[in-house]
């Protein structure tokens, strides 16, 4: 059974996979949407005081509080047990582009790692480390509060229930990225 | 207490299949955002063609939650300017750190302690759009 979970899943296993969970929570009468969470952290750090938008009904999502240590927990657990032989199979064009710009792709899980670029997240406090680490955080958590979501608000609950604000979402986070990806990282990554 | 653990153990799940998919991973990102491999993209959209047709049944059924309420699926007031805008400072964001907020999390368990800055920064941004909302169009 564990060689077996273990073992990199197929997209298709893992699309499904997040469908289900999805309709899970529904059933538990919660749903799947992970960014709210940060704006519980504000209300539980005090910014109620100085903001009315998070005075709100937080105690209704201590459930997703609770999601979200469990899949801490769920990271911990694959990253310590279900572990893959195989080195996550990222395509050529990709490994040789971040080549060209100072970002090795690993090739083994023998750092316990694999899933994120050593020169970034291993030396957070280099210039291109604090950049990426803090203005991208940034990003995501002004971002999703302002379009009401994230990925999973957005592009798998909201589009799943056919809302068009959730492709217009989309539609954005893809501009978003591509804009980044296309246009901007390249050259904070050579920094 | 006990309706907890479910959330609990559901979170857990979603920690591995992120992990297992590696749509937890900086360069799956960075390969969807160069159209380079089907992966992420196979990922996404599985989980919202089942999650749709899911979803359809369970409105035509009037399903309920095992505590017999409503299904939590709130129509989104309609708009442009929000989601639009929003949705690429998320973007920008995305494509930097390579995570979502969920898989912020699930690094976190994997020990990649340096995602602790990008939970602390966007918790941050989270606040600032709180002080910012009512200036903002929406």
């Amino acid at each position: 059974m564990i060689e077996f979970l273990s073992q990199p899943w197929h997209w298709s296993i893992a699309g499904a996979a997040i469908a289900l969970l999805m309709v899970l929570l529904l059933w538990f009468g919660g749903k799947f949407g992970v960014s709210s969470n940060l704006r519980t952290f504000c209300t539980l750090a005090g910014a109620g005081k100085v903001s009315d938008f998070f005075k709100w009904d937080w105690k209704a999502q201590i459930w997703n509080l609770v999601f979200i240590t469990g899949a801490v927990i769920g990271g911990f657990i694959a990253s310590h047990y279900l572990v893959s032989s195989e080195p996550l199979n990222i395509s050529e064009s990709t490994v040789s582009y971040l080549s060209s710009v100072g970002i090795t792709t690993p090739q083994d899980f023998s750092n316990g790692g694999g899933f994120v670029p050593a020169e970034i997240f291993s030396d957070p406090f280099s210039l291109k480390g604090l950049i990426i680490l803090i203005i991208g955080g940034f990003f995501i958590g002004f971002g999703t509060r302002y379009a009401g979501g994230c990925t999973s608000g957005h592009a798998i609950s909201g589009l799943s229930n056919l809302q068009l604000p959730s492709l217009i979402a989309v539609v954005g986070f893809f501009i978003g990225g591509l804009a980044m990806t296309w246009l901007i990282l390249p050259s904070i990554l050579k920094l | 207490m006990i309706k907890f653990i479910k959330f609990l153990i559901a979170g857990v799940v979603f920690g591995i299949i992120m992990t297992k998919s590696e749509a937890i991973s900086w360069f799956r990102i960075q390969e969807m955002f160069r159209f380079e491999s089907f992966h992420m993209y196979g990922i996404i959209g599985v989980a919202v063609g089942l999650g749709a047709l899911l979803t359809f049944i369970l409105k035509k059924v009037d399903a309920k939650t095992m505590y017999g309420t409503e299904l939590n699926l709130t129509p989104k007031a309609m708009s442009v300017t929000r989601y639009l805008v929003g949705g690429t400072i998320f973007g920008l964001g995305w494509a930097m750190t390579g995570a979502c907020p969920g898989p912020l999390f699930t690094l976190l368990g994997h020990g990649i302690w340096s995602i602790a800055i990008v939970i602390a920064s966007a918790t941050f941004g989270t606040f600032v759009y709180g002080m910012l909302r009512s200036k903002l169009p929406h």
